[in-house]
Order: C-alpha cells, then structure tokens, then sequence
C-alpha cells in the first residue's frame, strides 16, 4: 500500500473519463435549455431561438455569455460565504451523481480494458440516493443566505418537497434492489442486457420513481421553489450573473443525470435494444458496440429528457397542499404496495 | 508514511477541528454547516475501514435527513448571533465542571482497553460490504434487529399521534 504501487495509467485514464463525462453533461445541459425552448414554442405553435446562428444553434452560447458579463451582486445584508455557497453546492451535487452511472462497456485500447464507468462501488444506488438527498442543501442554504422572505419560503418549500419525495423514491428503489439482488450498476446493467429490461417488472415502481424524479429535479408540476407568481422567483430571487446560471443550469443537469439514472435503473442502460451484443461484436468488433451502446444510452437520455420539457409546457403547478397530499398520502402508500408485491412475487417464486 | 495513514490523519484533523467549530461557532447555522462537515469526515473514516455501506448510510441519514431538519428548525425560528442569550459567569463554570466530569469518566472507561489486539483493519475486512452486513443482521441478530425497528415504529407513531391536531 505504498504511494508508488499506484497504477499511474488507471488515474489518467479515470481523470480523463472523468473530465469527458462532466463536459458531456454540461454540453447536455446546454442544448436541452434550447430544446426547452424550441418544444415549448412548438407547443404553444411559436417558432422559439431562431436568430443566433443556424435554427438559433448558439442560442445557450448567447444565453451564457450573457449571464457572464452581468453585473454581479452580493446584497450587502446576505451572508457572503454561504451566499456563494449556495450556487456551488447546487452545481457540484448535481454533477456528483454521474460518477457511478455506467455510461458504456469497456473499450479495448492498447491493452487496457477501459471502463467507461468512473467508479464502480459497490454500493452504488445507495451513492445515488446519498447525493440527491444532500441536493437540498444547494437551494436551502441560498435561500436563507439571501436574507430575503420570499427566498427563505422558497428554500424551506424546496426542502420539504425534496425530502417528502425522497422517502417514495427510496421505497421504489427497494422493489429494485429487491429483484437485481445486487447494488452496483454495472451488475444491474448486465443483467437488463441478458434478461428483459427492469420496466417490465417493474412499471408501477417506475411511474413513481418518475414522478418523484420531477418533484427532486424541482421541475413543472412540482416547480414551487420557484413559483414566480406567489415568490417573486423563490430562492435564487437575490442572485444575478453566472450565480443565478449555476441554478438555473444544476437543475437542467440535474435533468440530465435522472434522466440517465431511469434510463440504468429500469431501460437497460447501455443495452441496444433488440440486439444480441456478444454476436454482434464479434461482427464488427468490441469498441464500435460499446460506443453505440454509449449512444443508445444517450438516446433514452433525450427521450427522458423531452418527456420532461413536454410535461412542463403540459402540466400546470400543483398547490402545495396538494403536493403534500399526493408524496405522503398517494406515493408513499403506491411504493409500499409495490414494494410488498415485488417481495411476494419474489418470494413465491423461489419456492 | 502510506496512503491510509496520511488518509487517516486528514480526515481525523477535519473531522476534529470541525467538531471543534460546531461549538465555538455563534451563529447557529454556521454551527449546523460545520456538523455537516463532521459526519463527511466521519464517512471517510468508515471508507478507510472498507465499511462502505455504512459511511454512506450516515450521509443518507444524518447529513442528508437530520440535517436538513437541524436547517428547517433554525431558518424557521430565525435564531441568529444578536438573540442568543448571554449566560451568567456561573452557569458557564457549571457547565465546565460537569463536561470535565463527563471527559473524566470517558478516559477512565478508556484506560484499560486493551487497544494492541485490536488493529483496525483497513481495506481488507468484509463485513462492512452490505451482503455480509445484511447476512449477520437477518441471522445472528435477528431478534435485537427486529425489536429496534419496533421501537423506531412505535416512535414514529408517537410524533404522529403528538403532531395531530385537535
């Protein structure tokens, strides 16, 4: 356990992948701000971005730009380090996740079996679950650091939201775990590849786990942190310039990594649907499957990620009352049912 | 020096300086913040012992629960550095003697552990991985396991039962 026994190539390759998969996500983030509105102007039968560049492409480049040179304010009654904080927090829990997804199989270069996934520990939902319930604190400690009543009502209505919907979350993932037997992703991944995907065991737990997907990434109908019409604009209210950006861009990412998460979890992963992997890599050769398995990956990505944007020009805002009744009263009582059925069916099964 | 020892001395420095700034620290929510940063530093020491199931249980449940609750409490009642009651000069020397008297009795108990037969084992024990944890919890200690989730149930109840209205 010397300092030099450390494989020197592992920690370039895993900073390297590391490096890849936080532009990725970012890169991500940036067009889906686009698709978010190019979707919504073509719901509500608008054209949308249309003037930077071709079809409005460099719109999110606009958009950061234009948030880089604003003017930076720090209200003089704020306080200062947790007002920085907030932003910081927000960013880093949202790009946190991506660390244990299995963004594809291995690659073969030079003689080194590459994965593409940066940790595979052995507890990984469980890591899943522990950085989103620490995503609270992004939105709770900018909102009471803004010393502003509409901001501190929205952070402690994005806390108790956010820790509501957790609780369903994790039993839903319970009725998961039960079935795959196992914690890693990249054990759950294999088995979706040689079996049927998890959906078809599981489509109420996913319907909640999508729901409460919406309600953690703060997105319509759950968006009452928020609600410009009761909170000014909730608990970024006081932030201007690439401060408010780091918010408004950790929830598209935030997006972004759920989306990938459902896409593991319950789609298959990195699986190409209706094909044989092994026999088509012995076709056309290892590396080419394990990008397309990459891209397939990205395309349920997309699809999630439009079926978020189309809720949100769909749906209008729950009342908060509402919202409360439905994560304790509906969610919580559905994934338990789910949870002790999955545990039933499992158990009658083996016998 | 190996990678874990000077693993171990990081995280024991942080874990203790912020412990020590929870209580020094005036301003509630800083204190709150500095609590956050010691159940981090707590996880990384149960890392370093491979009992990875643990660690990010703690976070689960303390730094991302408890916590939050800690946060929801003192935002709601705005307790800040300007209402923060000032003790008498003798309520401040009571409570010296009596934490002295608790540091007393903590290294008496300590004092005669046999620590040499005891040698943390680092990277290489397994029943800290979440398969051995859960085998030993259903078999070995099933009943203790089972009586303490009935205590948690009959608690929950309670806040239920005392939180309604009317």
């Amino acid at each position: 356990m010397d300092l030099m026994v450390i494989d020197i190539w592992l920690i370039i390759e895993k900073l390297a992948l590391v490096a890849i998969v936080v532009s990725i996500s970012l890169l991500i983030a940036m067009y889906s701000t686009y698709a978010e509105r190019k979707v919504a102007a073509y719901l509500q039968d608008r054209r949308g971005p249309n003037r930077a560049g071709p079809f409005g492409i460099l719109q999110p480049l606009a958009d950061g730009g234009k948030l880089f040179f604003k003017e930076e304010i720090i209200p003089l009654t704020s306080s200062k380090f947790l007002f920085v904080l907030g932003p910081a927090l927000a960013m880093i829990t949202a790009l946190m996740t991506s660390a244990v997804i299995p963004w594809g199989g291995t690659l073969n270069w030079f003689e080194r079996n590459i994965s593409l996934q940066i940790a595979d520990i052995n507890i990984g939902v469980l890591y899943i679950f522990g950085v989103i319930s620490l995503s609270v604190y992004g939105i709770m400690i900018g909102g009471w650091a803004s010393n502003n009543k509409f901001s501190l009502l929205a952070g402690i209505r994005g806390a108790s939201q956010m820790i509501s919907y957790e609780l369903a979350m994790g039993l839903t993932l319970i009725a998961l775990l039960m079935l795959t037997g196992s914690l890693k992703m990249s054990v759950i991944v294999e088995q979706q590849i040689n079996g049927p995907w998890n959906i078809v065991y599981q489509p109420l737990g996913f319907l909640v786990f999508f729901i409460c997907a919406l309600a953690e990434t703060n997105r319509t109908p759950f968006d009452l942190p928020e609600a410009e019409n009761e909170l000014n604009f909730g608990y970024h209210q006081e932030y201007s310039s690439m401060k408010l950006g780091f918010y408004l861009f950790a929830e598209y990412i935030a997006m972004f990594i759920s989306s990938a998460i459902m896409a593991t979890l319950y789609f298959g992963g990195y699986d190409i649907p209706f094909v044989n992997e092994s026999s088509l890599s012995a076709s056309i050769g290892h590396n080419l499957v394990t990008i397309l398995g990459g891209f397939a990956l990205l395309l349920k990505v997309s699809f999630f990620l439009f079926v978020f944007i189309w809720i949100r020009w769909t749906i209008p805002r729950f009342r908060y009352d509402q919202l409360m009744n439905l994560g304790w009263k509906k969610l919580i009582p559905l994934a338990l049912f789910n949870m002790v059925i999955t545990a039933v069916v499992i158990l009658l099964l083996d016998k | 020096m190996t990678i874990i020892q000077i693993l171990f001395w990081l995280l024991s420095a942080l874990v203790l300086l912020s412990a020590i700034m929870v209580v020094i620290n005036r301003h509630p929510v800083y204190s709150v913040i500095w609590l956050i940063i010691t159940f981090f530093g707590i996880s990384g020491h149960y890392i370093l012992l491979n009992a990875q199931f643990l660690a990010v249980v703690n976070i689960i449940v303390y730094a991302g629960a408890i916590m939050v609750l800690f946060l929801f409490v003192i935002m709601l009642m705005n307790l800040n550095k300007d209402m923060e009651p000032q003790k008498s000069k003798w309520l401040k020397l009571v409570g010296a003697i009596a934490c002295g008297c608790l540091l007393l009795v903590l290294i008496a108990a300590l004092k005669d552990i046999d620590i040499n037969n005891q040698i943390a084992e680092t990277n290489t024990g397994n029943i800290g991985l979440i398969e051995n944890l859960g085998t030993v919890l259903f078999t070995k200690y099933v009943i203790p396991f089972e009586i303490s989730s009935i205590l948690f149930l009959s608690a929950m109840i309670g806040a239920v039962v005392i939180g309604k209205k009317d």
